[in-house]
């Protein structure tokens, strides 16, 4: 079976084999950080292809459908668009630190790229902290952000920064310990040892009810921290017209659209890590022929698999519902989803100690 | 860069809404004072889409102006004509033949549910969620179908003359507003289902924006503004004009006063106007579709005034002639400039995400406002 | 009410007030000192007209007349009230305080007639841009770059 292994491990040799261990080194390095452009462009312009299509599907329309088979090349036309226009800065906006914000989402967005597992031990770097440094990086972006909207001079961008400060500083909270929840049952922070403690099945399952209640903590703590609707508040369209980037054109404006969409990957990705199994295929306990069946599907088309199915859900989420007022959001998160999280850890403390997991 | 950002002296953040803004549906500019996000005060700054039809209606003769208020509340552009003619009906004691006042009441109601629909759907993305444009836009279409066959346009229709309406019907036009109704009928339930019943939508719009009975009375507000606070306005109830004394439907009237209220009440009221369609679309009668009047149109010496019930609430048309062709002076009365007033009481000390849903409830048509 | 007790009452209120019983609804013109408590006496006492639903104003080239049009909600009558101003120095007291609708209404009588609304909250141009000079609705307005003249 093909696997993505192989692959990693056969560069690797190929350039220990030609080049001083330190040149190859190197060489790696340089791959991987292609590679992770490369990754961001193709996730960047499919994923919006994605949201257009699914938006049109429900909506009753067709999406885009012009530019090659069914319309896949529309995205990749947006960007050469977006990338011909001039790259405004307004004469009220902080200069530096208006251009700087664009690039410190994206840098953020990259870095939790790492810990990533896309496929079997097909990793950048399997840190031994993996989630923890996931949730930390991420808490970086709202710099981003707030820097954006503050700079603009712009009084929308700076209520839409404010908004989106105080969101993703309360969300994160039940993300964490909705995360934590499942640390407890594995022991680990690392990704790899999370995924392999998956082999007889995954956390949703195995969990009983407080790993589904802490999925579905999860997911609308991811959708809040994306800035996705209905949390879409510090975007507003029909309240602050683009919030934090109002005054964003051309490319710096993309590079805050596609790390929204990188965002909503990375944090599918770890949901999708955490709740259901990564790259690991479909187990069920000791069924070892069904399980044999199921390894015969490649571990990344898994990986991807689970991921854009969640990505899916969030994008459903987006076209059906209104969006929340801010007081309503922040009473979600402070008088409902933390409490309610803070609970499931301890029961699911109890479940740990006493062993009563699959 | 920071010194810029106006602020007052009490330390409030001072706000353009408009005249670009996604959701003032138009170049309505509001001027807001933040404190935070609570609301301290709405100003409104309007003109931007002014055209003075007033005054150009006195250059115009009595059959000519009748078109040029399509172009102020252009979502009830036939309700707008219908009260124009009307009022130089009355002004001539002309009598209408039945047919013509048939088809009209049709048109009015048709033209009202394709106005409900639009405002659902505007008001549904104002408070965030995009699909059910889509949905009602869907429904609209056939509206505006059926518009086109019979008037010939789809939006400023321009189908009233002084004494009846310009054309007959198109032969298909009862079967297809037949098929319209069997289809709308489903549809209202799936807009409930999407929308109504959606327990964020109903966060965001139970007791939002209130206003009460008395409040209502003094700012002047009419049609389902007025009616969600419990105040009978309907002048199809009124004063009836036309056929409306003899067809039934009731006045839907709501006692809550917020914003879910008023989206009640235009919900209910599509009910209501495809029952009116109903009783009426098999009973057309036969005969004219006009009565006769002169080539050269001259109200008497005098003042008239006429109120109908457009979508948005009573508009009011004021004709002093002094005999001539022209009239000498022309007022509209819109109901949209009145309940635009009663905006900055209904959001004060609410926050902004209030503010737009208030807006949205209150079904602002911008060229209604500025006239 | 009909128009009979209409003018009955009204003529107990105000009897110096000229009443028109020509139109569809009962027309009365009083004068502009005695209209401000004409008015707070119809809206307070038992006639009840709470409802305005349309403040205008014509231009007859002599005089300006503010037309009033005044609906009850309990008992649904309708009157209307004139005054007739001075055209060159036309000022009456405001009536917003008593129906609040006609803030709005009386800030655009004022940019297009020119009239003047005493102890008007907020009395600026409403409509018209902030730098407009003249009274676009009177009979004599010229704007001879746009071509408008009557």
């Amino acid at each position: 079976m093909f696997s993505l292994e192989g692959l990693t491990s056969i560069i690797h040799e190929w350039l220990n084999g030609h080049l001083p261990a330190t040149l190859a080194l190197l060489a790696e390095f340089v791959i991987v950080g292609v590679a992770a452009i490369g990754l961001f462009a193709i996730l960047g312009l499919g994923l919006v292809w994605m949201e257009r299509k699914v938006a049109a599907v429900m909506q009753i329309r067709l999406g885009p459908n012009r530019l090659g088979p069914k319309g896949i090349f529309q995205t990749s036309a947006d960007t050469v668009k977006l990338i011909m226009k001039e790259a405004l800065t307004p004469s009220n906006a902080d200069k530096f630190l208006f251009n700087l914000a664009p690039f410190i989402v994206i840098i953020v967005a990259m870095l939790i790229l790492v810990p990533i597992a896309f496929a079997k031990n097909f990793q950048i770097w399997d840190l031994n902290i993996g989630v923890l440094y996931v949730t930390a990086v991420s808490s970086l972006s709202v710099i981003g952000i707030l820097m954006a909207g503050w700079s603009s001079g712009n009084k929308y961008s700076l209520l839409g920064a404010m908004r989106s400060c105080a969101q993703i500083v309360s969300y994160e909270l039940s993300a964490g310990l909705s995360i934590i929840s499942i640390i407890v049952l594995t022991g680990s922070l690392k990704i790899s040892d999370i995924v392999a403690s998956q082999e007889n099945g995954w956390w949703i399952f195995k969990g009983h009810i407080p790993a589904m209640i802490s999925f579905v903590i999860f997911i609308i703590a991811a959708t809040a921290e994306t800035n996705r609707a209905p949390f879409d508040l510090a975007e507003a369209e029909s309240e602050l017209t683009a919030g934090f980037h109002t005054e964003y054109g051309g490319m710096k404006f993309a590079l805050f659209f596609l790390s929204e969409y990188i965002n909503i990957f990375i944090v599918c990705a770890i949901c999708a890590t955490l709740f259901l199994g990564g790259w690991m295929p479909l187990h069920i306990g000791s069924w070892a022929a069904f399980n044999h069946i199921m390894d015969y599907i490649p571990s990344s088309i898994w990986f991807f698999g689970k991921t854009i199915f969640l990505i899916f859900v969030i994008m459903w989420f987006r076209w059906t519902f209104p969006r929340l007022r801010v007081d309503q959001l922040l009473n979600l998160e402070w008088k409902y989803l933390l409490p309610i999280s803070m609970f499931n850890l301890l029961l699911m403390t109890l479940i740990a100690i006493m062993g009563w997991h699959f | 860069m920071l010194e810029e950002i106006a602020i007052t002296e009490e330390g409030d953040l001072i706000i353009n809404v408009g005249p670009q803004h996604p959701a003032t549906h138009g170049v309505l500019h509001l001027v807001l004072t933040l404190n935070g996000e609570i609301i301290k005060k709405v100003e409104p700054h309007l003109g931007y889409i002014h055209r003075s039809i007033e005054k150009m209606c006195e250059s115009l003769s009595y059959r000519q102006f009748i078109y040029v208020t399509s172009r102020m509340d252009y979502l009830s552009a036939h309700i707008n004509n219908h009260a124009c003619a009307l009022i130089v009906e009355k002004g001539l004691n002309v009598e209408v033949p039945q047919r013509a006042q048939y088809i009209r009441v049709i048109m009015d109601e048709l033209t009202r549910i394709a106005s409900h629909e639009l405002w659902w759907s505007a008001m549904a993305m104002d408070l965030g969620a995009f699909t059910p444009y889509f949905l009602a836009f869907r429904e609209r279409e056939k509206i505006n179908v059926i518009m086109e066959e019979t008037c010939g346009a789809r939006l400023t229709m321009n189908y009233m003359v002084p004494g009846g309406v310009m054309t007959d019907l198109h032969p298909d036009f009862q079967k297809n507003v037949k098929a319209f109704i069997v289809d709308f009928k489903k549809t209202l339930h799936e807009y409930n289902e999407l929308v109504t019943g959606n327990v964020i939508f109903q966060s965001r719009m139970k007791g939002i924006g209130y206003i009460s009975k008395e409040d209502v009375i003094s700012y002047g507000c009419t049609g389902p503004v007025a009616r969600a606070s419990g105040l009978r306005s309907d002048i199809r109830k009124i004063a009836p004009y036309d056929i409306y004394d003899k067809v039934e439907f009731d006045e839907i009237i709501e006692t809550g006063g917020d914003c879910f209220a008023r989206y009640q009440v235009r919900i209910k009221e599509m009910s209501q106007s495809i029952r009116i369609i109903e009783q009426l679309i098999d009973n057309i009668p036969e005969g004219d579709i006009q009565a006769k009047t002169k080539a050269v149109l001259k109200l008497p010496k005098g003042e008239f005034y006429q109120r109908v019930e457009t979508a948005r609430g009573e508009l009011g048309v004021y004709i002093v002639s002094e005999g001539a062709a022209q009239p000498y002076r022309i007022k509209f009365r819109s109901p949209g400039f009145s309940n635009l007033s009663a905006l900055d009481h209904m959001v004060r000390g609410y926050k902004i995400g209030d503010f737009i849903a208030a807006m949205g409830t209150l079904d602002l048509v911008i060229p209604d406002i500025d006239r | 009410m009909t128009k009979e007790e209409l003018k009955i009452k009204i003529t107990e209120i105000h009897p110096e007030a000229i009443i028109d019983e020509s139109g569809e609804w009962l027309n009365i013109t009083v004068e502009p000192s005695a209209f401000r408590s004409f008015a707070e006496q119809v809206r307070m006492d038992v006639l009840d007209l709470d409802y305005m639903f349309c403040l205008t104003c014509v231009d007859w080239k002599t005089h300006l007349t503010m037309v009033y049009h005044l609906s009850s909600t309990t008992y649904r009558h309708n009157l209307v009230i004139k005054v007739k101003l001075d055209r060159d120095k036309p000022e009456i007291e405001t009536i917003c305080d008593i129906w609040r609708t006609a803030e709005l209404h009386e800030r655009e009588v004022f940019e297009m007639f020119g009239v003047v609304f005493l102890n008007h909250p907020d009395l600026r141009l409403l409509i018209l841009p902030d730098d407009f000079v003249g009274n676009p609705m009177r009979k004599d307005f010229e704007d001879p770059i746009n071509m408008i003249k009557l």
